[in-house]
């Protein structure tokens, strides 16, 4: 084989990483030069690949499903950029693999955006796929979320061992009546939280109206109580800490656990499953906590209904300035209507210091219509973040943004504290 | 959810609203409402309770009894399945909102339920599914998809700011006029100016966004006509509308 192209592809990134550009230039080099470079390092792996994929909780689930095969002594390779493109993994691959083209890992873990997923299991047929749900998001990019089901159903299509699925989500679960060749195991909720999660057709009108799921669950969220949880696999219950925050990270570590069983075949040490997931850390912008003045400053990405409302109900407004800072790029999506899909009378009580963002007014339209109060509105991001962090001094503080709003504001923040670089 | 012996109260009316409540339907909010439906709603129960008026919200979902003394009619957008799903139960109700709205009942009907009170969808492929017929208008399945942000402009309610997102596009016949004339997006179709329809005192359009929070002179119009048919007369007391301005104004600058 010819080392050229991962040469080349090597320089570009190590070039590209010294500009501080985009980080998946490097995959697009190698890719062009090398179509077969991807399928061909990760086709050697013993464990195979895993891929994950859905609408929320994609990337600290794959944080979790990693750091629980970490923690069972495999070498895991995954994108850990967040860069959940095709070419986001091939530039990944490209920093790890040797000058042949070789990774060095027992399996992969990888985080991918639903659309790009069909186009890489095309390319990388996976050995399991992990399927988290189907919710409202980035319907001006997919048109409609059953199209969205669609794309998944193809991931599960061409995952050749496992697929594992979210058996509380209907259009998640219906795919299992389409996979033929791959085994289905499922994760689920114990029926008295089923409201806690609503899935898509219960964001609106009577709650719990599909009857409680009959499918046999490998791992089974049973309960939450702020800081632990507890989960039940093969008839054991076990009770652990958790340092993830947002009650919507807990569901989805019930997903990671079953796919990491799944994975581990029977061999699992259930005992340290639990010691890692208690171990996991947020992923960046998913309830991560920096300090401002000596007090806690709290991200918190939003993108979507369902994750903006579970957002809300994850953390303790009490005592806490907020600020709401709401972007319409393509990456947030342009579309306002979601907005209008979330309850907010969770901040009446305190209100919000600070709407900001390129759609602050739709933002700040959207609280009043709840009856929340709107300290000021400033569409200038900057600008709204020094006002927000200069008015409300002596107090713990909770910014939620969009993704394009939160990497505005982690780059002013970076100006003002430390900052984790997330290249 | 088809033992539902009839519409659910969602919201009980305060105990006594000074001047009067209305009742405003939802319709299958379950199947109808994907892209913030629920906001239309919330915009007249708040503008009717910043008055003094009641709002009492109900829902029709599949299989429910029809409820009798509704104000207003909400009916939202869905996904292809959604409409499968209500196909049954929208005939079997269509007399009484054909009646509803002969009688000059307001009614705001976004995107899928705009295209399924038209006479008829004919999809991609040919097969034509049977609307209730009350708006003069047919739609036809696309194979582009009409996405984007969308500012019209009309002599009633002035600019008109939203989001469009449909396949199907509407065309409309003799018997209903165009709620107004697009300036950006696509709007009904791609080849006409046309956005939305005006029937009686149905409002109908392909926006959404919410439609209602962006236009309060639609959510007004709605509010108007129903509490003059109810109580005969409406006390329109100024609310302040300087935020959706602003809304509106950032909105229009925005892409495509």
């Amino acid at each position: 084989m010819n080392p050229l192209p991962v040469l080349v592809g090597k320089a570009v990134r190590i070039a590209s990483r010294l500009r501080g550009g985009g980080s998946a230039l490097p995959g697009l080099v190698v890719e062009r030069l090398d179509p077969g470079f991807m399928a061909r390092a990760l086709s050697t792996l013993p464990r195979g690949v895993v891929v994950v994929s859905g609408t929320n909780g994609k990337t600290t689930t794959t944080k979790m499903v990693v750091e629980l095969l970490e923690g069972q002594g495999l070498k895991v390779f995954t994108n850990r950029t967040g860069s959940n493109f095709t070419r986001g993994v091939a530039a990944a691959l490209l920093g790890e693999v040797d000058w042949r083209g070789r990774l060095t890992a027992d399996v992969a873990v990888l985080e991918l955006d639903e659309a790009h997923a069909v186009h890489f299991v095309k390319l990388v047929p996976p050995r399991f796929s992990l399927l988290l749900n189907v919710l409202r998001d980035q319907l001006d990019r997919f048109g409609e979320i059953d199209a969205t089901t669609r794309l998944l159903e193809r991931i599960a299509l061409a995952t050749t061992g496992t697929v594992v699925l979210n058996r509380e989500d209907p259009r998640v679960a219906g795919i299992a009546s389409s996979v033929t060749t791959a085994d289905v195991v499922y994760f689920g909720l114990d029926a008295s939280l089923r409201s806690t999660f609503p899935n898509d057709d219960e964001l609106r009108g009577a709650a719990g109206t599909a009857p409680a799921s009959a499918l046999p669950a490998d791992v089974v969220l049973r309960s939450v109580d702020g800081k632990s949880a507890e989960f039940e696999a093969d008839g054991t219950v076990t009770r652990t800490d958790l340092r993830l925050r947002g009650v919507y990270n807990i569901f989805n570590a019930a997903a990671a656990l079953a796919a990491a069983r799944t994975v581990m075949a029977g061999t699992a040490d259930d005992d340290r499953l639990y010691a890692s997931l208690a171990a996991v850390e947020p992923a960046f912008g998913r309830g991560e906590s920096l300090v401002v003045d000596g007090l806690p400053l709290e991200l918190v990405l939003v993108k979507n209904p369902s994750g903006f409302r579970l957002g809300l109900k994850s953390f303790d407004p009490a005592g806490c300035a907020t600020m709401i800072a709401i972007n319409d790029n393509y990456a947030d999506g342009r579309d306002m209507s979601w907005l209008w899909d979330v309850d907010f009378d969770s901040l009446g009580l305190g209100g919000v210091e600070m709407v900001s963002g390129v759609r602050a007014y739709d933002m700040a339209l959207r609280l009043k219509y709840d009856d929340v109060r709107v300290g000021a509105v400033e569409t200038d991001i900057p600008d709204g973040l020094k006002q927000f962090i200069g008015g409300s001094a002596g107090h713990p503080k909770r910014i939620f943004c969009t993704y394009t709003a939160m990497l505005a504001v982690r780059r002013e923040l970076s100006k003002i504290t430390k900052v984790e670089v997330v290249s | 959810m088809t033992d539902a012996p009839s519409a659910s109260h969602l919201s009980e009316a305060p105990a006594d609203p000074a001047k009067g409540t209305l009742r405003i339907l939802q319709l299958y909010p379950r199947e109808m409402n994907i892209y913030g439906d629920y906001g239309n709603v919330l915009v007249l129960k708040q503008r009717l309770a910043w008055r003094g008026y009641g709002a009492e919200i109900l829902e029709h979902n599949a299989g429910d009894a029809f409820p009798a003394d509704i104000d207003v009619i909400i009916g939202g957008g869905g996904q292809d399945s959604g409409q499968v799903v209500i196909q049954d139960d929208l005939q079997s109700i269509a007399p009484r909102l054909r009646e509803l709205a002969e009688d000059g009942t307001p009614m705001l009907l976004i995107c899928g339920l705009y295209q399924l009170f038209g006479r008829e969808f004919r999809t991609h492929d040919g097969t034509v599914i049977p609307g209730i017929g009350v708006l003069d208008l047919e739609t036809r399945g696309g194979t582009e998809r009409l996405i984007g942000n969308v500012v019209a402009t009309s002599e009633e309610f002035g600019d008109i700011h939203g989001y469009e997102n449909h396949s199907g596009q509407t065309f409309l016949g003799e018997g209903v006029r165009p709620l107004a004339t697009v300036v950006k997006g696509a709007g009904n179709n791609a080849e006409d100016e046309h956005e939305g329809a005006r029937y009686r005192n149905i409002v109908a359009s392909y926006l959404h966004g919410s439609l209602l929070p962006k236009n309060p002179a639609i959510a007004d119009f709605l509010l108007r006509t129903a509490a003059e048919r109810r109580f005969g007369s409406f006390d329109a007391d100024g609310l302040d509308d300087s935020l959706a301005d602003l809304a509106r104004r950032h909105a229009a600058e925005r892409p495509r």
